[in-house]
């Protein structure tokens, strides 16, 4: 384990408070999810559904997305393509700078987290505010992300409150909920008057008609995709599917998988600009296309399944990993399951190999996503990468974590194991000279007693008992 | 910027040429209800998100006059098509007690009104959906986005007989795919809210913080289908 991973992993298990937040939030979703689908059987049939349909869509991905240009173009929506992060902020600076934007209101976006566009926009000398009330708290904490759905999920109300007081103590918030969800929308609503352009994600890009979903409760994501002059919106190329009429199956999913909600406040699906007549919407929407790797992974049959991904966060709410360590231990933008199987492939193993292995591989994760992506079994992949790129892996890293000690370890366990009169003798050394086991050993036993070893081996006594060769 | 468009594509077809994979099956997920049980549904998972519902004929503009002057408005911006618009200029009770402005400028002369001087904004909509209680909106030329979004409260008169089982079934019954989508088509159900803060949910924080339902049913129980 790294000692960068090690100590923040110290560190999340040390912090009291935001266990408790973290552990009351994730046993919430956890209830949640479970009453939202109580017949078994339709659950089964729309996780089935929602895999073939993300599925056919990554088999399709370069027709689907070149029909997505084509009816999004059609349309009126400017669509941009990028390979890199940097690519990508640098094509979302050009368009802002070209308005003269130097406030730019933002709803939530995974996507915009992984370019790190608000720190690239800041340096560049436009102020990025974020509209969505988890993000807006994080912003005034100078934090990142700990949770993709729930993204202030470590804080608790107190905290909250003392930054609400803190940033703005002209506004009175007190302390209980509702009081400083009024202050937010207060505070808000002057940005969402003032703001020139509005930067969002995209839930699910429709191919068929060029359309772009997002879905949301505040309200946030369309002020800032209706009021300014520019709406841009960022978006990982896997995010396509094939038709509009695939929206409602993979829509219920994710809601009732993230926060067992039937249907969130607002579903929006924004086609193009405002046109001729029309009293409001934006003069101009764009859409920024991300790759940022993905088509490294897509190019890989088995690990392509964790691009079906639709990011409902049910993965890290079921994992007691996550649930104990919270997101911030992983020290990447997406933590839990997805964020252990994504972000080594995309970052590298050698970064972030140890994401994989910290996982007991209970299978929750794998159990409850809603369109099934086999994601233990991916873990397993990446921890073999980890060792020994597959053939014709183009993983970044693979190989980089195979220690030649454990290798020549596991070798000699091999060869004992497949030698009956080796395994015998040295079995049977083992219980004749077992007062030599130390009772230290390192890592192992500083959290666990030292094994034991009894005086004679199973087989020994199967043998006495008659039953050779059973 | 086009040439990591043509980059992008090449790694995305080179390891798996041209493997056109049919549509999986997708049958219209929906529910054989009763236009009472579409109509009780819609009400029961509208109010379990704290929208409002209140059942009307053609008297709707009153009673909407009423609900109004409960909640302490003042006025009221609304964008109907023609019938219902000249419905509810013909039929307000009181113009001085609530003024009615109709939402016909565009938002860049408007602003300040809608932002900070509009109490409550009044929209048609394209129907409803009974399984999850939420309205389907298609804004247009009549019918802006702002005006379901901006002021504090939200009142959307809706057709009983407009209420479908399920989005799906909307969504395919009425061939959205086939007839063009409108600029943002929306589906709302009930007033903004979040649960950001130690997962408790609070209502109205950048959209309505209200949402009144007026379903009309002009021919009464037995008209619903």
């Amino acid at each position: 384990m790294s000692p960068e991973f090690r100590v923040r992993v110290g560190q999340a298990l040390g912090n009291e408070r935001v266990r408790r937040n973290i552990r009351r939030a994730m046993d919430g979703l956890v209830l949640k999810r479970c009453k939202a689908f109580p017949d078994e059987h339709e659950l089964t049939v729309l996780r089935r559904r929602g895999k073939l349909i993300r599925g056919h869509a990554l088999a399709n991905l370069p027709d689907l997305l070149r029909e997505l240009e084509r009816n999004c173009e059609r349309n009126g929506i400017r669509v941009h393509w990028a390979e890199t992060a940097e690519e990508g902020n640098g094509i979302v600076l050009d368009i802002l700078r070209r308005h003269g934007a130097e406030l730019v209101i933002k709803g939530k976006s995974m996507v915009s987290e992984e370019m790190g566009l608000n720190a690239y926009l800041e340096a560049q000398g436009i102020e990025p505010v974020e509209t969505d009330l988890g993000e807006f708290i994080l912003q005034l904490a100078d934090e990142r992300p700990s949770h993709i759905i729930g993204p202030a999920i470590h804080k608790d109300r107190l905290e909250v409150a003392e930054l609400f007081a803190n940033h703005f103590p002209e506004i009175p918030s007190g302390e209980d909920i509702e009081g400083l969800t009024a202050a937010a929308r207060q505070i808000m609503r002057e940005y969402f008057g003032r703001a020139l352009a509005g930067i969002s994600g995209v839930n699910f890009a429709v191919a068929e008609t060029g359309t772009l979903c997002l879905v949301e409760n505040e309200g946030n994501g369309r002020l800032c995709t209706t009021v300014p002059q520019v709406h841009i919106a960022v978006c990982g190329i896997e995010k396509v599917i094939a038709r509009l009429d695939q929206l409602p199956p993979l829509l219920t999913l994710l809601t009732r998988s993230a926060t067992g909600q039937p249907i969130t406040t607002y579903v929006n699906m924004i086609s193009g600009p405002r046109r001729e007549g029309e009293l409001d919407g934006p003069g101009e929407v764009h859409l920024v296309l991300l790759d940022n790797g993905r088509s490294r992974v897509h190019a890989d049959r088995e690990l392509r399944s964790i691009l079906r991904c639709i990011r409902c966060g049910a993965c890290m709410n079921h994992c007691p990993v996550y649930s104990r360590l919270g997101g911030h231990a992983y020290g990447t933008v997406y933590p839990g399951p997805i964020g252990s199987v994504l972000e080594p492939q995309l970052q590298g193993i050698d970064r972030l190999g140890d994401l994989p292995d910290a996982s007991s591989l209970c299978g929750a994760c794998g159990e409850v996503c809603p369109v099934r992506i086999p994601l233990p079994g991916l873990l397993r992949r990446l921890r073999a990468e980890g060792i020994r790129g597959r053939k014709g892996s183009r993983v970044i890293g693979r190989g980089s974590r195979r220690k030649p000690m454990h290798q020549l370890i596991w070798a000699l366990w091999s060869r004992v194991n497949a030698c009956p009169v080796l395994y015998r003798g040295l079995t049977g050394l083992a219980t004749r000279l077992r007062w030599l086991v130390p009772t230290s050993l390192g890592p192992w036993s500083r959290t666990r007693a030292a094994p034991v070893i009894a005086p004679r081996s199973l087989h020994e006594l199967a043998r006495a008992e008659g039953l050779e060769g059973e | 910027m086009s040439a990591a468009r043509d980059r992008i594509l090449q790694r995305l077809r080179a390891r798996h040429p041209a493997e056109p994979r049919p549509l999986p099956d997708n049958p219209v997920r929906r529910f054989d209800w009763t236009g009472e049980e579409r109509l009780m549904r819609f009400k029961e998972c509208l109010e379990a998100v704290r929208g409002e519902v209140a059942w009307v004929g053609e008297d709707w503009p009153r009673i909407l006059f009423e609900r109004l002057r409960e909640k302490g408005a003042i006025n009221l911006r609304y964008a109907l098509d023609s019938d219902l618009g000249a419905e509810l200029e013909q039929a307000w009770p009181d113009g001085d007690a609530i003024r009615l402005i109709p939402h016909r400028e565009q938002v860049e002369t408007c602003r300040q009104d809608l932002f900070s001087r509009t109490d409550a904004g009044l929209t048609g909509c394209l129907g409803g959906i009974a399984e999850t209680g939420s309205l389907v909106l298609w804004p247009s030329v009549q019918e802006p986005r702002l005006l379901s979004l901006v002021p504090p409260i939200h009142a959307v008169v809706l057709e009983a007989s407009r209420i479908r089982s399920t989005f799906h079934e909307f969504l395919v019954e009425e061939d959205w795919a086939g007839r063009g989508m409108p600029t943002n088509a929306l589906l709302i159900t009930g007033p903004s809210k979040s649960a950001d803060i130690e997962q408790t949910l609070a209502y109205g924080v950048h959209g309505p913080k209200e949402l009144l339902v007026l379903v009309r049913q002009d021919q009464g129980p037995a008209g619903l289908a």
